[in-house]
């Protein structure tokens, strides 16, 4: 009974979102049955659709873990986006420094191919950069809570503009190649290039830009369920998160979990950096994200805050964000835009459900 | 450093801060009731998409920002309906109503107009009308400073709307309804949101675009918190933001003779947001919320 009541107001929302949607391409006179089926008819029925919607799916996961996390301890993260900024241009700072290859720092040529790595040290080291300044931009917020009582959502939606501002002064200034009219870094090294799925399997196309990084995330997904239900630390995290006051009665520090909680909500968040620039793009491209980390607010409300309802949920996105490329080329009048709109009636209706689902 | 300063960016901040005062005393009725309003940025948009529209098929510009006003309250009493009904939480709502926003007006306008998430160029002569470079909305949005502080500190509504903000278990004992207070100031501050978002469609352009606001509406709530849901500091954050903006059009092509950029532009855009974080911090006088800020009111509870 109790999953039943878990699940009852993910599902009505999701039923909502499709009724009010459904009205609304009506109202703009086209086939809403056609449209659904162009959503959702177009994310597995081969390898290639597969693997580009496991592909959107992997930072669904990340940003969406990293806001439940947040949200475990009585937090709102909406930083997810800056703090995935900051960690991917870093990620790829490391990937171009370290990889070999020469450096245009400011207009003049440098040449760090003394500091190649190997990929064994590089790629390891690429993803703990991205861990750890995705968990610094994170602690940020989580440290002015703790020392000042400053409101984490305030802080992180300016922090978002601050971590875009500044990782797009460094591209533009340092890190572009010269003459690319394109806001982004010169590429990684080859040595941190992960492994991409489609040399594992036979008949996945070489260019489905899915990599590992997809089963990193499903990794997080049992380690973060181990963290938060199985150790001490998950478990004073989430008291702080059901009552700060009952919790530090009980000798738990709220402000230390506040903190451990924005740090490790930002290093998930800055997971991202792992798909995006290792396995994907291999470089840092500004505005790359396509908004990921507001996405994994709507994931998290979703999925419960339970790594189990992150993954459905960033595979319910996953299929929409794709299938909205087909509604796009297939239907007459309705655009892509109908993904994010779907997105918004469930954030509304889990929002607004929350009270009735904890009874 | 005389191309810098000069005439054009008196009027060009003047230009910059109209959307953000609209928006900023618009949140300020809002969360002076005691309602978080994350969602300034959403019923911007709405202001600005539905004012665009009206004013592309009819040719009157006050006819369009009269309509988006109405779609700002509508978005608004759908938002409020959401926190204050259903106690949904906050934040969350005011960011679902920005998704929405940001999905809802390009899919409409994709499907009117065939465009990208675009609306129709709207003929010159039907913008809204300026006078000496000020815009009419401009001069609408500084009369209502004035305003604004009369009904919030010398009118009974004012005096229950402040009642409300920092403890509404009293003002109810004193036979004010708390409810029906805090949906009328969530609804006001969507049609003044909304006339935001209409001035940046049918005034400082002339088409809606998909996102047009770009953060308006948070840098209108950062300007909410640094002047402690005060309206003339308000006014006064506003312009601050409004000239920070503006400084950003003549640094893009001053440089020095060096041929460097003299000030990279990003770290002007950064000032609202690091400013805004410091004083929340409590670095420059302490900014305090309305105590009941963000809580749902059940009188069972």
């Amino acid at each position: 009974m109790k999953i039943l009541r878990e699940i009852f107001s993910p599902l009505i929302a999701v039923a909502a979102a499709f009724i009010v949607g459904g009205i609304i391409v009506l109202l703009i006179k086209d086939n809403p049955f056609q449209t659904y089926y162009e959503l959702v008819g177009n994310s597995f029925g081969s390898l290639k659709d597969l693997g580009y919607t496991l592909f959107y799916m992997t930072p669904l996961i990340f940003t969406g873990l990293a806001v439940a996390v947040a949200f475990r301890c009585g937090l709102l993260n909406i930083g997810a986006e800056g703090q995935l900024y900051v960690a991917a241009f870093a990620t790829a700072w490391v990937g171009i420094k370290f990889g070999g290859t020469v450096v245009n720092v400011f207009g003049k040529q440098e040449d760090w191919s003394w500091m190649s790595l190997p990929a064994f040290l590089l790629i390891p080291l690429c993803m703990l950069t991205a861990i750890a300044v995705g968990g610094f931009w994170g602690a940020i917020p989580g440290f002015l809570k703790a020392k000042f009582g400053s409101h984490e959502v305030i802080n992180t939606i300016m922090l978002n503009f601050i971590a875009i501002a500044l990782v797009s002064y460094f591209t533009q200034y340092y890190y572009k190649v010269p003459g690319d009219p394109l806001l982004q870094t010169a590429p990684i090294g080859e040595a941190a290039h992960i492994p991409r799925i489609s040399q594992f399997i036979p008949g996945m196309p070489e260019f489905v830009p899915l990599s590992v990084a997809f089963l990193i995330a499903i990794l997080m997904c049992v380690l973060v369920y181990i963290f938060l239900w199985k150790t001490k630390w998950g478990y004073e995290l989430r008291a702080v998160g059901e009552n700060p006051s009952a919790a530090e009665y009980g000798g738990i520090s709220p402000k230390k979990q506040i903190i451990i909680a924005m740090t490790i909500s930002g290093g998930l968040a800055g997971m991202v950096a792992i798909g995006e620039v290792l396995g994907s793009r291999y470089l840092y491209y500004h505005d790359f994200s396509g908004d990921v980390g507001f996405w994994g607010i709507a994931v998290a409300l979703l999925g419960r805050n339970h790594p189990l309802g992150v993954f459905f949920a960033a595979l319910f996105f996953a299929v929409l964000q794709r299938g909205g490329i087909f509604v796009d080329i297939e239907t007459k009048y309705v655009s892509k835009d109908l993904v994010e709109v779907l997105q918004a009636i469930v954030i509304l209706f889990v929002a607004s459900l929350q009270r009735y689902s904890k009874k | 450093m005389g191309e810098i300063f000069s005439i054009a960016l008196f009027f060009s901040t003047i230009r910059f801060a109209t959307p953000l005062i609209f928006a900023a005393l618009g949140g300020m009725f809002s969360e002076r009731s005691g309602v978080i309003n994350i969602a300034l940025e959403g019923l911007m948009l709405a202001g600005a998409f539905t004012a665009a529209v009206v004013t592309y098929e009819t040719s009157n510009p006050f006819f369009g920002l009269f309509c988006g006003m109405m779609a700002g309250a509508f978005l608004a009493f759908i938002y409020a309906v959401s926190v204050i009904k259903f106690e949904a939480d906050q934040v969350v709502a005011g960011f679902g109503i920005n998704i929405l926003m940001l999905g809802l007006p390009a899919l409409l306008s994709s499907a009117i107009y065939d465009s990208a998430g675009s609306t129709e160029q709207i003929a010159k002569e039907n913008v809204l009308p300026s006078f000496f470079d000020i815009n009419i909305a401009s001069l609408l949005a500084f009369a209502l400073v004035p305003l604004c502080w009369y009904v919030l500190y010398k009118t009974p509504f004012g005096l229950r709307l402040r009642a409300v903000g920092e403890n509404p278990a009293a003002a109810d004992a004193a036979g004010v309804s708390v409810v029906k207070l805090r949906y009328f100031a969530v609804v006001l501050s969507g049609v003044l949101a909304a006339a935001g978002g209409a001035y940046l469609s049918i005034g400082q352009s002339s088409l809606f675009t998909r996102g047009m606001t770009a953060g308006r509406g948070f840098i209108a709530l950062a300007a909410l918190i640094l002047a402690k849901w005060k309206p003339v500091p308000v006014m006064l954050a506003c312009l601050f933001f409004g000239f920070t903006e503006a400084l950003t059009i003549p640094l893009a092509s001053y440089k020095l003779a060096s041929g460097e950029v003299a000030l990279p532009v990003q770290f002007v855009q950064m000032l609202p947001y690091v400013l805004t974080i410091i004083v929340l911090a409590g670095f420059i006088g302490l900014s305090r919320a309305p105590k009941s800020l963000g809580i749902p009111y059940n009188k069972e509870k």
